[in-house]
């Protein structure tokens, strides 16, 4: 037999509120048909929907965002895999030094890296705005891959790797044949979790855009200064479930407890 | 003529060596195991053969052949892990096909081969089966089809057994005999387990601190250890250290404290320490003591512990303590009893 605790539910059904309760109000207020937010709402319609198109600016930092969320994750990748695999398959001097360098992005906050970014990419070495802009969120999707790639590598058994090679396979085929396969889950999570990140990402974006590049968070913020309009609630109800579907296939593929551990 | 050579191999790991001026020569189609306690050495010799480890020195010939430097994907020798190290992304038939594919054979060869080693490992109907929904015993099985398919020049197994039960154990070290005997490739096998060591093997290697402390059949290991540290690893658990020892007509008669035993041994020349096994000595009461006891040394019972099969009796006498398995039918003796124990002639050996 169970037992209640009165106490405990409350408590629980609080934090819900908390946590959930912003998200039902803005999707609410995004039905709205007069120009104030309001909530509750007091008339339906969709026309803030229709208005994310229409305004010029979201289609096309929301590409930007795409593709900078995309040309990040695959250098990211480039970068991040290997060196995975490098701090669980060896032991050297300055291993632990090195992954608190590749975590690190995680835990310096995101608005001094974000100015650190500025002070040097655009100010010191005059980059392009892009180049700027694909570095930055290429620095703080890295820490995601090299976690989640790490914990698939931590479960991975080396010795099958000595079992390739004694099979006559060249070093870099049992990587390809032998180690990718078996890390694969832990790739596409570590993707999918960095591309939101990425996608999400504002303390950094702030710093790195410029005259004519935006992100989408970036030209949200902006919206949001200028007009007080449900367009946003709208906007942000369909990122929302972006993001919503996103999780669903990583929880699908293996399970949020994956994040959860180490 | 011996199918490969470990010339004066020196490993070391972290300036430490493992391997000093190491040799070992093994015979084309024999099982030679590599026995011995943690840290003896026997695993980085095995992964040496295999070159997963380069060594610092010395040579490695194979065939004749220099192959110190040869990569381990270029020596087509199988290798059987402890822990099986199978690909779990791949099917029974996938892994077992995993070294042909890499020998780029043709696809119907492939399964030729692969099939035709899966019947000799008793795996028919398994191809298609993950790792993960296989038995240790079949998992093992697997292992060792993938290691012969590839038809290798040398099979290698880095205690294969050690992850299974001890029933399954035995079946499977009578099948990797039968198959190593049937295909008469030339194996090394590393081990722990006394027992399963000298059940399957042509020669054994005693290694203690990365020397080989003798190698020979398993037959003269068990009856003629060579030194003392091989004798206590086998089961040689009373030692005595003699002071002197001279070549008589009926043998060896060794000398300590006054006190002079007759040793029956060809094949010693110069050791003093005399060895025996718990199960070899007798016992018998001081007053009931047969006219014909061999070797026979006064002592007291310290203490005797039954152990089912047999009781075991701690006899201190003027040459030393003893330990001595006797038979559990015998009327026991009892503690402080006086005894006369026996050290039979043919028992006793010397080692150095």
């Amino acid at each position: 037999m169970r037992e209640k605790h009165i106490g405990l539910g409350i408590f629980t059904f609080l934090v819900f509120v908390f946590l959930l309760g912003p998200l039902v109000i803005i999707s609410f207020t995004s039905f709205e048909q007069g120009t104030v937010l309001r909530f509750p709402p007091e008339s339906f319609s969709l026309d803030w929907y229709k208005n994310i198109f229409e305004v010029s600016g979201f289609l096309e930092t929301f590409k930007v965002s795409i593709y900078l969320s995309l040309a990040g994750n695959l250098l990211a990748l480039l970068i991040g895999i290997p060196a995975a695999y490098a701090l669980n398959r060896f032991d050297f001097k300055g291993k632990a030094l090195l992954e608190g360098i590749f975590v690190s992005p995680i835990i310096i906050p995101g608005i001094v890296l974000g100015f650190t970014f500025l002070r040097f990419f655009i100010t010191y070495y005059q980059l392009p705005i892009y180049a700027g802009l694909f570095i930055g969120h290429t620095v703080i999707m890295l820490p995601f891959i090299i976690r989640v790639v790490s914990s698939s590598l931590a479960n991975f058994d080396f010795s099958i790797e000595e079992a390739a090679v004694s099979l006559g396979a060249s070093r870099i085929g049992t990587f390809f044949k032998v180690v990718l396969p078996n890390i694969k889950s832990g790739i596409i999570a570590g993707v999918l979790i960095a591309f939101l990140e990425s996608f999400n990402n504002v303390d950094i974006s702030v710093f790195m855009t410029g005259p004519g590049v935006s992100t989408l968070p970036i030209e949200m913020l902006t919206y949001v200064q200028n007009y007080f309009d449900p367009t946003i609630a709208a906007l942000s109800v369909v990122l929302m479930i972006i993001t919503a579907l996103f999780m669903f296939f990583v929880e699908r593929l293996l399970g949020l407890s994956y994040f959860t551990k180490r | 003529m011996s199918l490969f050579t470990l010339q004066d191999v020196t490993v070391a790991y972290q300036k430490q060596a493992i391997l000093q001026d190491f040799n070992l020569s093994i015979g084309e189609g024999e099982l030679v195991s590599l026995l011995g306690p943690s840290g003896c050495g026997k695993t980085t010799t095995l992964r040496l053969i295999a070159g997963f480890l380069q060594s610092k020195q010395g040579k490695f010939l194979f065939r004749e052949k220099d192959y110190t430097k040869v990569p381990v994907n270029k020596r087509n020798f199988g290798f059987v892990f402890q822990n099986y190290a199978l690909f779990p992304h791949m099917t029974v038939f996938d892994n077992v096909a995993f070294g042909l594919r890499q020998r780029k054979v043709s696809k119907a060869s492939i399964k030729d081969r692969v099939l035709r080693v899966l019947d000799i490992a008793s795996l028919k109907g398994f191809e298609e089966r993950f790792p993960a929904a296989l038995s240790g015993g079949q998992k093992q099985r697997v292992a060792i089809a993938r290691a012969l398919v590839i038809e290798p020049d040398l099979l290698l197994f880095d205690e294969p057994l050690s992850n299974l039960d001890a029933n399954l154990r035995v079946n499977m070290r009578v099948e990797i005999r039968r198959i190593q005997q049937e295909l008469g490739i030339t194996t090394v096998y590393v081990s722990h387990d006394q027992e399963e060591c000298f059940s399957i093997s042509d020669k054994v290697a005693i290694m203690n601190k990365g020397i080989i402390e003798q190698l020979s059949d398993p037959a003269t290991i068990y009856r003629q250890p060579k030194t003392k540290f091989v004798a206590d690893f086998i089961g040689f658990k009373n030692f005595i250290q003699f002071d002197s020892r001279r070549q008589e007509t009926d043998g060896i008669a060794a000398t300590v404290q006054g006190i002079t035993l007759t040793v029956q041994q060809q094949d010693n020349d110069t050791g003093l320490v005399g060895a025996i096994r718990p199960d070899d000595l007798r016992l018998y009461p001081l007053d009931a003591a047969p006219m014909t006891v061999e070797n026979a040394v006064q002592g007291k019972v310290l203490i005797s512990t039954y152990l089912g099969r047999s009781y075991q009796y701690e006899v201190k006498t003027s040459i030393g303590q003893f330990t001595v398995n006797d038979d559990a039918a015998a009327a026991p003796l009892a503690n402080g009893q006086e005894v006369v124990l026996e050290i039979p002639k043919k028992q006793i050996v010397l080692v150095d």
